[in-house]
């Protein structure tokens, strides 16, 4: 103990110094943190808008719609992730794994505990359990996948199969509760996850044409990335929001969400084409003329074997482009007056309970909390995915 | 007998790849003209059903709004006020480039530090801050920090009595005279310096002796700057408050200081990653080297692994860059009057909205251009010439 602190903090009369500011520091901050969440904030006004946060205005009676998509998207993640063949060196005693689960996933069921704690009512409680009941029932079908004859399936109708019941759920609730009426949490990360799923194909087909041969399409490409590239998304969200209608024929008439999506997709590709054609730069040359001399066509050479090849390379970065969109999203709040969870953040604070009363940190530290879990738990994952595809050391 | 060498059979032009490459690329250009043809044919359609204005003479209307620090009259024309836009995000963006790059610098360094309090302080700001969103720090900053926080005129803070924090601002101790001859003075020193280092190094060459250039040129530039004091007759002007308002001094207002800060915050957080990352690329040797040849860990760092890692980071710090101008466009959500907050203002006021927006748009593309033309000089002239 002593040997370490002489090693890692008093080494010199500078490094001391050093330790003795910085300590006083994080003791300062910490502090506050402290005095803020458990003396000083008054947290009433997250917990009486708690729903309008998490889900917008939402409509009550539809309210299980979203309750059953979340628990089939829990359920389909859990038996992805259990259907996934075992390392062979893979840690299997029990306290470990657990050890292991608990650094993963620990700040999650912290922050649903914390949830649960703000609702404050028993439904919320049996719903903790209902996911924890899917999450365990999602792992124990994936292992299916690995002991019976299931293994025999082709992987895209596993994950198809798989991804089926959550896409089903959610087209359902989109038909019943219009989506003007989603708001807060759910509508940031709808519009991540639609935008992202949409911007994917477009962002490939840049890429292709950025690196192919045929000049007439790397000039395409090429000017629509970089003139992408070289614009602020919020100007272009404003852009959407005043003049989309002129673009398009008059029969069409665009809402906010519409608006907003548009941008995102499209200059989320720009971004997204990027990061793959970085990924195909990686790949060895050696590839593509091996495929050659099998006789394969440049495009079963390209969706055979670059391609693949290359997408798996970057899916670090892709998760990465992920996240910056997910918390881009919240510039449709400004731009576009999508009331999504920062919107509704600064709002509540003028409602006539609690106007002039200074709750802005109260709300804004709750905004911030659930960006910074989504984030956070993320780029955590990414990097663990990033040692396990362990790329640039083989 | 010769040997008979069999002619290949003739492909026809349908299934030649050469043809086949060309009518592909036409057909994949047609299409996006097509497109962008129909997108044209709906706006011209659409914009003659409510006679809007297509063209750029809305630039010549009044701008009908006065900017705040700035003498700006409501007759002159909406030029005008895009001009004073323009130079409002430049100020924002090469004040935050600057205060960016040393912050995040810092950052990254204290991440690798052998101390293991400033590596976790730095480890706790970078984790924290690159978690969140950018317009969720400009809002605490701006609503939380700025407006709540800060005290009113009448009781502001007076740190050392140097600066004045209000919720109007912040008034920082500034010289008197005019910005041109300070501007001027304060250039010609720096040549003055940066020939005496350039001096020392060459001597370095011939002696071996230390050179200290940076010492020999810092103080140069400290003793000409106070030599112009003397001679010129600047001096320090220091902030006060004055009734409701701050007199003397240099004032930022609130929405500057929220936008600056968030910025730097958010951006130095992305560019001491970088740094690290860099610092981590540097070959192991290249450090054990320096250890090898006696060099204290400051001499290390300063002169055999910094220069070598932003060699490697030049590119990534570009891109930070790039985001930090283009992410200076969210001032116009704190009323910052910078580009796009003039943009929508003279939008609301009823320029034609596709024009202004487009002029907008056109004119962060070419600071992107300009500044990547700057990175890409830096990084050609710092990339290692192989053979």
């Amino acid at each position: 103990m002593i040997t370490w602190m002489r090693r890692n903090l008093f080494r010199s009369v500078t490094d001391s110094l050093l330790t003795v500011v910085s300590a006083t520091i994080l003791g300062i901050v910490l502090v506050q943190v402290f005095q803020f969440v458990f003396i000083n904030g008054r947290w009433e006004i997250i917990q009486v808008n708690l729903k309008i946060l998490l889900v917008g205005r939402f409509p009550d009676e539809l309210m299980y719609l979203v309750g059953f998509s979340i628990l089939a998207i829990c359920f389909s993640i859990a038996s992805l992730a259990g259907g996934l063949e075992r390392a062979p060196n893979s840690i299997q005693n029990l306290p470990a794994k657990l050890w292991g689960l608990f650094q993963r996933f620990g700040l999650i069921a912290a922050t649903a505990a914390l949830l649960i704690v703000l609702a404050a009512d028993f439904d919320a409680v049996a719903f903790g359990g209902y996911v924890l009941m899917s999450i365990v029932a999602g792992t124990l079908f994936g292992r299916l996948r690995r002991t019976t004859a299931l293994k025999k399936l082709p992987g895209w109708i596993w994950v198809l199969l798989n991804a089926s019941l959550p896409m089903v759920l959610i087209f359902i609730t989109i038909g019943q509760a219009a989506l003007e009426e989603w708001g807060g949490f759910l509508i940031n990360f709808y519009l991540a996850v639609v935008s992202i799923t949409l911007s994917f194909p477009l962002g490939v087909l840049l890429a292709l044409s950025r690196r192919s041969s045929l000049p007439l399409l790397r000039w395409l490409s090429t000017t629509y990335i970089e003139l992408i590239r070289g614009a602020p998304l919020f100007v272009l969200l404003l852009l959407a929001g005043v003049a989309l209608e002129f673009f398009i024929p008059s029969s069409i008439a665009p809402d906010a969400i519409f608006r907003a999506i548009t941008v995102f997709t499209l200059f989320t590709a720009a971004y997204l084409a990027e990061v793959i054609r970085g990924g195909l730069q990686s790949i060895p040359k050696g590839q593509a003329e091996a495929g050659k001399a099998l006789g394969l066509s440049t495009v079963k050479i390209t969706f055979l074997i670059t391609l693949p090849q290359a997408l798996r390379n970057v899916i670090p970065a892709q998760i990465g482009q992920f996240i910056s969109l997910f918390k881009d999203t919240t510039l449709a709040g400004v731009a576009l007056s999508v009331f999504e969870l920062l919107n509704v953040g600064s709002a509540i604070t003028k409602q006539d309970d609690y106007l002039g009363q200074g709750l802005i940190y109260e709300t804004l530290a709750f905004v911030a909390l659930l960006f910074w879990v989504g984030s956070y738990v993320m780029s955590r994952e990414s990097q663990r995915i990033e040692k396990k595809l362990g790329v640039g050391l083989r | 007998m010769s040997p008979q060498l069999s002619t290949p059979p003739k492909v026809p032009f349908f299934r030649d790849t050469r043809t086949l490459k060309w009518v592909f690329q036409i057909a994949a250009l047609l299409a996006v003209f097509a497109l962008l043809y129909w997108l044209y044919g709906n706006y011209q359609e659409n914009v003659a059903k409510s006679s809007i204005q297509t063209d750029l003479r809305f630039l010549d209307n009044p701008a009908y709004f006065t900017i705040p620090g700035s003498d700006l009259d409501q007759s002159q024309p909406v030029r005008d006020a895009f001009v004073v836009g323009f130079l409002n995000t430049l100020r924002v963006a090469i004040i935050g480039v600057a205060l960016a790059t040393v912050l995040g610098t810092l950052v990254g360094i204290a991440r690798l530090s052998k101390n293991f309090m400033v590596r976790t302080l730095g480890t706790v700001y970078v984790e924290l801050v690159r978690n969140l969103p950018l317009l969720l720090l400009l809002t605490f900053m701006n609503l939380a920090v700025v407006l709540q926080t800060f005290p009113r005129i009448e009781n502001a803070w007076l740190p050392l009595d140097l600066f004045v924090i209000s919720n109007r601002g912040i008034a920082i101790p500034w010289f008197i005279g005019s910005s041109t001859q300070l501007v001027i003075g304060i250039l010609s020193a720096a040549l003055l310096a940066f020939v005496v280092a350039r001096i020392r190094i060459k001597r370095a060459d011939i002696t071996g002796k230390q050179d200290r250039a940076w010492l020999y040129g810092i103080l140069t530039f400290l003793a000409l700057v106070v030599l112009i004091w003397l001679l010129f007759g600047y001096g320090w002007e220091l902030p006060y408050v004055d009734g409701r308002g701050t007199t003397g001094g240099l004032r930022l207002d609130p929405s500057f200081f929220a936008l600056l800060a968030s910025l730097v915050i958010y951006t130095s957080s992305h560019i001491a990653e970088i740094v690290r990352g860099s610092i981590l690329a540097v070959p192991r040797g290249q450090g054990e080297a320096a250890d090898a040849i006696a060099l204290s860990s400051s001499q290390k760092m300063r002169l055999v692994i910094l220069p070598q890692a932003f060699r490697i980071a030049m590119p990534a710090l570009g891109n930070q860059y790039l985001n930090l101008i283009k992410n200076s466009s969210l001032g116009a959500t704190i009323s910052y009057f910078e580009l796009t907050q003039i943009a929508q203002i003279t939008v609301g006021n009823g320029s034609p909205a596709v024009p202004a927006f487009s002029l907008t748009l056109l004119v962060y593309l070419a600071i992107s251009l300009v500044t990547s033309l700057v990175v890409n000089y830096f990084n050609r002239k710092l990339a290692l010439v192989e053979r």
